[in-house]
């Protein structure tokens, strides 16, 4: 055994063009342009590094990932490396046509995203018009095509009560699964957050709705829900802690602990077009920083869950605290848990304006 | 449920994968993963959509000169589980 943990999944970020513009998108505030962007033959390479060293899927993300002319060869790429491959898209730049070459390619498995369940604040959210109607239609090739589909609806203050449309959404569509993902605030999400924020109440109900079909459905569609960190007492194991089962390459090549951990300050991360993977993964600064649990302190050194939830995430530790080697406010032990719920009371009085995710300058 | 005449197979997107660095077999999903046992491998090695359960079970019960029956209502038992957990379909 060597001294980490082998990797489970790679996030390939094949690019952060996408013409969508949602204003809780997780891509850095500063996008990279396309012609930083790796080229086809370097992503093969990181494919089959990432094989070696023991991924078994890769999650093939943007950005829109159908933006890359290549996406094809790509998608082949990753399969012959011998990785479960899941398409992570927006889908409105998807057709008949692209998707036939993407399941010949051997795609395994479709995630789609919607922004709404309804068109017209979908459209809004999204800042793309006539985009959930494309969406809706690409579901249904995605279905004739032969390939599974997971619905992803990322959820906020201003679609969170329409959780019973998506899941009615999810089962018309013929989708075997349904993400549940609420809005994490760092990046673009942090500026929009009075807008986002949900409500304790609008919480409980969505909770409530999901247990009710979990159970309706059972057999029928699986639910992935997590509580929001706003409202929860304990943090998330963030990427199930850093640096042990999980690692993203971005569109320019950084190898990342985490797909948010470019808006941390005071990293050199390693990039694959000098670094092997493997080099990154078990010898570089950054992946070692905060590995393990020597690099905590109070509340969390000693703590009897730092090996459960790994002190949560240091990319909101680092947006609400300025440290990102402090405790997670998400966590109730935390000294400043209680920005948490200040967040939540100013929201609760912020309007539904957003800055939308900045849209692509010419060329890019 | 299953019975002895439905022909098994790996529901929709779930792949059946050898993990060499870890030595072991694991059925990928999306954002899931199962990790077969040793008797469950050996059945999921024999499903592929054409074979009836029944015809999973007299194998086993060859391979490994056990009672047919009772092999049967393992094997049949163990999908259905596998079925609950939307690996199995038929
Ligand atoms: S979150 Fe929205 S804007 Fe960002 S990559 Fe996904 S679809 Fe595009
Ligand atoms: S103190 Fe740290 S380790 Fe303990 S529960 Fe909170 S975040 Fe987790």
């Amino acid at each position: 055994m060597s001294p980490h943990e082998a990797p489970l999944a790679l996030l390939a970020e094949l690019t952060h063009r996408c013409p969508l513009r949602c204003p809780y998108c997780s891509n850095p505030t500063s996008l990279t342009r396309p012609g930083e962007e790796l080229d086809t033959a370097t992503w093969a390479r990181v494919f089959r590094e990432a094989a070696a060293l023991g991924c078994l899927q890769v999650h093939l993300s943007g950005g829109e990932p159908t933006a890359r002319r290549d996406i094809a060869e790509i998608t082949r790429a990753a399969s012959e490396a011998g990785l479960y491959t899941n398409l992570i898209t927006a889908g409105v730049l998807l057709n008949e046509a692209k998707l036939g070459a993407l399941a010949a390619a051997g795609l395994d498995h479709v995630q789609l995203s919607v922004q709404d369940a309804e068109p017209g604040s979908a459209d809004r959210i999204g800042g793309y018009a006539g985009g959930h109607a494309r969406k809706l239609r690409v579901a249904r090739l995605v279905h004739a095509a032969g390939l599974p589909l997971t619905l992803n609806a990322v959820v906020h203050r201003q679609n969170l009560d329409r959780l019973p449309a998506l899941i009615a959404l999810a089962l018309e569509l013929g989708a075997g699964r349904l993400e549940v993902a609420h809005v994490q605030y760092y990046g673009w999400a942090l500026r929009n957050r009075d807008a986002l924020l949900p409500t304790r109440a609008q919480l409980e109900a969505a909770t409530a709705t999901v247990e009710a079909a979990r159970r309706d459905l059972k057999g029928r569609l699986v639910i992935d829900y997590v509580v929001p960190d706003y409202h929860a007492k304990r943090p998330k194991a963030c990427m199930g802690g850093w640096g042990r089962r999980f690692l993203a390459v971005s569109p320019s090549g950084k190898a990342l602990p985490c797909h948010a951990a470019e808006s941390l300050p005071g990293f050199a991360f390693p990039n694959v077009r000098e670094t092997s993977l493997r080099e990154a993964w078990e010898g570089s600064e950054a992946f070692n920083r905060f590995r393990g649990t020597g690099w905590m302190s109070a509340p969390c050194q000693g703590c009897e869950r730092a090996e459960l939830d790994w002190g949560g995430c240091r990319c909101q530790a680092f947006a609400l605290t300025g440290d990102a080697a402090a405790t997670d406010p998400a966590c109730a032990l935390s000294p400043r848990h209680g920005l948490l719920a200040l967040a939540v009371e100013a929201a609760a009085g912020g309007g539904e304006d957003f800055i939308w995710r900045e849209p692509q300058r010419a060329g890019g | 449920m299953l019975t002895a005449a439905s022909v098994p197979r790996l529901a929709r997107g779930m792949r059946l994968r050898e993990d060499k660095t870890r030595g072991r077999w694991v059925v990928m999903a999306p954002e899931r993963m199962f990790i077969p046992d040793e008797t469950a491998l050996e059945v999921l090695r024999l499903v592929d959509g054409v074979r009836s359960l029944e015809a999973i079970a007299e194998i086993l019960a060859t391979r490994f000169a056990a009672p047919r029956e009772e092999i049967l209502a393992d094997t049949l038992a163990m999908l259905d589980e596998l079925a609950g957990k939307g690996v199995i379909a038929s």
